[in-house]
């Protein structure tokens, strides 16, 4: 009977240890986001996807000799009511010129609406090499009902990209915020 | 049973009587054998729910073109398929297994903590319900995969937040399961019993309890984030808000990693328990079973990015869980020696069991070879996302789990109903699964690699050659385990009528001290504990 007493002792004990365990590895799933971000800037230096800002106007020495083909994309996210379209589908460009490209967008609804561009450019080791000095993506845009406006983009291609980059893909999808910039 | 119950009469409540009458007994049991039963039956009839859902999809994949359902409700086959197989039928299996072996195992009088067993046992019936009674919701069951990677995921009807729920019951009934095992194996093991001459299957089943306490909190805090994205304002995955959809992917594979390992663990030890019975040797290398078990735990969290290697990760992370997933295949390689160096030279029978578990290490090789292509980081990319990954799985779980959760129906049936199953059925049984589980599922490593993607309903026609195949294959396999229940409600009720021993199977006293137990066991065994303590495994 003192080694049932023992045995409940023992098993109290080791079951707070183990759900301890299990609130602490609740927490670790939570801790896994800040520690996401930390592994993308430090470790891999590699910009996480989501709402980018904007690089600074670097001149650099224009690379005549290149040519590389800029492609231009547009996506809406989930059928939201919008029209977005690029004006421009395609450019040749030379590293390290300045260019300005013209999208445009409209709001469809009889409504206010707010919406996020977030862009993505593939191949993904292209990425860090183009840079974006104006953007609509930078912040969030709001349309009133029925609008629509000419959203440029002003960019630049760093000139030490490496020569196996020919074409680069522009892509932008927009979210409509509508409901989450209400809250 | 009455002479059970006039030997003790203790304090505890439930020890001095025999069940409960009626069927209020299966309700409020807090008894071992009893929850073992309860999981068991259950586990099966989510087997054949699941495997219903298997026949909706083969069927479908029969011919080119839509024929049955539509596309998004063959989505939701192939996502509640793989849920309801994984979390009511192959998890709950093990745990059912684990509930009725281990306390007879180590010599224990029930769990270290019978009122929580009964409960884990009624939150994942509730679990389950829950989940399947989204198939009847206002935009259809979820259909985003068993993954449930956003955004696809949030697109999902109002099914969504009771798919989260039914998760987090599992989740919680998963923990105090897991918890409860722990226990036992550390609190209650009988005098004698070291850890070191414990069977493989409760040394396999104490590192997946570890492992299950490690990921299921963090599955759960996965799929809130889920839930506070969608009606919460968060932005953990929403591109629109800053978050980013690949976080989800990294926080999912941490916990599905392992989560894999949860279901293969304990298979390796009941198959480590099965083999030297029926090889009449001691298992070989014992101890180094058990190691090879703790290093695959261990190397089971690091690995994780394997699933993504196409999602654009640093080229050094490519490398490091190219690498890391390598390492896997030795403690795995290990394994695989041991249990043909048991086999090796023994005076080997091959009654049903037996066969299953010799299946299991032919063909579970065969998907850690896959397994291990796939780990190819460059190579992956063109078999991610295809039917050859489909293949890699299946084969890692349906002739490796399923067949080792058939060889321990077939193995302690006798020693639970105190009755022999149908021999010669059995054997049918397995020649008929050996058989058409290579029909069903090898055709699809050809699919995969001429690129035939998964979760699609319809394909383009230079796939149906193989696809046919493959689903002739399903159905043959499909009704062959209509044999096994048979076989196990036959069973219950008498099966041959020949009256089995103790042990069952020739020497198997010497294997595990379950067979010193009578058979049927009585409804409470080791309220004092054994003496002798069997080390022939080891
Ligand atoms: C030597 C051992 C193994 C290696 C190297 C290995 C490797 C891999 C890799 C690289 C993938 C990802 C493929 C892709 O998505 O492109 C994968 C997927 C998978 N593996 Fe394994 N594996 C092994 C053993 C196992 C075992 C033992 C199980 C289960 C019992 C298992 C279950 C799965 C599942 C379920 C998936 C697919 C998950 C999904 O996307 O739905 N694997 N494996
Ligand atoms: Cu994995």
């Amino acid at each position: 009977m003192n080694k049932d007493i023992d045995t409940k002792q023992k098993n109290t004990r080791l079951v707070r240890t183990l759900v301890l365990v299990a609130v602490g590895m609740f927490g670790f799933g939570y801790a896994l986001v800040p520690l996401y971000d930390v592994m993308c800037d430090v470790v891999f230096k590699k910009e996480k996807p989501g709402i980018p800002v904007a690089a600074e106007e670097v001149s650099y020495k224009a690379d005549k000799n290149r040519e590389i083909t800029v492609e231009f994309m547009t996506t809406v996210n989930q059928a939201a009511p919008m029209e977005f379209r690029s004006e421009t589908k395609k450019l040749k460009i030379h590293p390290g010129e300045y260019y300005t490209v013209n999208f445009y967008a409209e709001n469809k609804t009889d409504k206010e609406m707010a919406a996020q561009a977030i862009p993505s450019i593939s191949p993904g080791p292209a990425a860090e090499y183009f840079k974006k000095t104006e953007c609509f993506c930078f912040t969030e845009q709001t349309f009133k009902a029925r609008e629509g406006r000419t959203l440029p983009v002003r960019f630049v291609v760093n000139p030490e990209i490496p020569e196996q980059y020919k074409t680069i893909t522009l892509a932008y999808t927009f979210f409509d915020n509508t409901e989450k910039s209400v809250k | 049973m009455s002479a059970v119950v006039a030997e003790h009469d203790d304090h505890h409540d439930d020890h001095d009587h025999g069940p409960a009458k009626g069927l209020l007994r299966w309700v409020i049991t807090t008894n071992h054998k009893d929850i073992g039963t309860l999981y068991l039956v259950f586990s099966l009839a989510m087997f054949f729910v699941g495997g219903g859902m298997a026949m909706i999809i083969r069927a479908e994949l029969f011919e080119p073109g839509l024929q049955f359902v539509q596309p998004q409700f063959f989505n939701s086959m192939t996502t509640m398929h793989a849920l309801v197989m994984v979390f009511g039928a192959v998890m709950p299996a093990f745990v059912g297994l684990a509930n009725w072996m281990i306390p007879m195992m180590i010599g224990a009088p029930d769990m270290a903590l019978p009122r929580m067993n009964n409960m884990s046992f009624w939150l994942l019936v509730a679990g389950v319900s829950l989940l399947a009674s989204t198939l009847f919701m206002e935009g259809g069951a979820p259909a985003g995969g068993w993954t449930m990677y956003p955004p696809l995921m949030l697109q999902t009807g109002k099914a969504l937040p009771f798919a989260i729920f039914a998760v987090h019951l599992l989740g919680l009934s998963s923990i105090m399961g897991a918890i409860n095992i722990i226990a036992t194996i550390f609190n209650m093991r009988a005098p004698g019993m070291t850890l070191m001459k414990m069977p493989l299957f409760v040394w396999t089943w104490l590192i997946t309890g570890f492992l299950l306490i490690a990921i299921m909190p963090v599955f759960a805090g996965a799929v809130t984030m889920l839930l506070t994205d969608k009606y919460f304002g968060t932005s953990f995955f929403d591109a629109a808000g800053g978050g980013d959809p690949v976080l989800y992917q990294h926080i999912f594979w941490f916990f599905g990693h392992p989560e894999v390992y949860v279901m293969i663990l304990p298979t390796f030890g009941v198959a480590s328990t099965i083999i030297p019975v029926f090889a009449r040797k001691p298992l070989f290398g014992y101890s180094s079973m058990v190691y090879a078990t703790a290093s695959i735990a261990f190397l089971s969290f690091v690995v994780w990015a394997h699933h993504m290697f196409t999602v654009g990760m640093p080229i050094a992370g490519e490398l490091y869980f190219m690498y890391a997933t390598m390492l896997i295949a030795i403690p795995t390689g290990v394994k695989v020696f041991n249990w043909t160096a048991t086999m090796w030279k023994g005076s080997m029978t091959f009654e049903t069991p037996m066969l299953f578990s010799i299946a299991f290490v032919v063909l579970f090789t065969m998907g850690g070879f896959t397994g291990l292509m796939m780990s190819i980081a460059p190579s992956d990319f063109q078999y991610h996302d295809t039917y050859f990954i489909v293949a890699h799985f299946h084969y890692t779980l349906v002739p490796a789990s399923i067949f080792i959760l058939m060889a321990a129906g077939y193995y302690w049936l006798p020693k639970w109903t105190g009755h022999m199953y149908n021999e010669k059925i059995g054997q049918l049984h397995f020649w008929l699964s050996a058989v058409s589980v290579n029909i069903l599922f090898f055709p699809q490593h050809f699919l995969g690699l001429a690129g035939m993607p998964r979760r699609i309903p319809d394909y383009a026609v230079q796939f149906a050659d193989w696809n046919m195949i493959s689903s002739i294959g399903g159905f043959i396999f499909g009704a062959s385990q209509l044999l096994f229940l048979y076989i196990v409600i036959d069973t219950i009720r008498g099966g041959t009528g020949e009256k089995v021993t103790d042990e069952v199977w020739e020497d198997a006293h010497k294997h595990g001290l379950e067979w010193t137990l009578p058979s049927p066991p009585p409804y409470h065994t080791f309220t004092t504990p054994p003496t002798v303590i069997p080390t022939e495994h080891i």
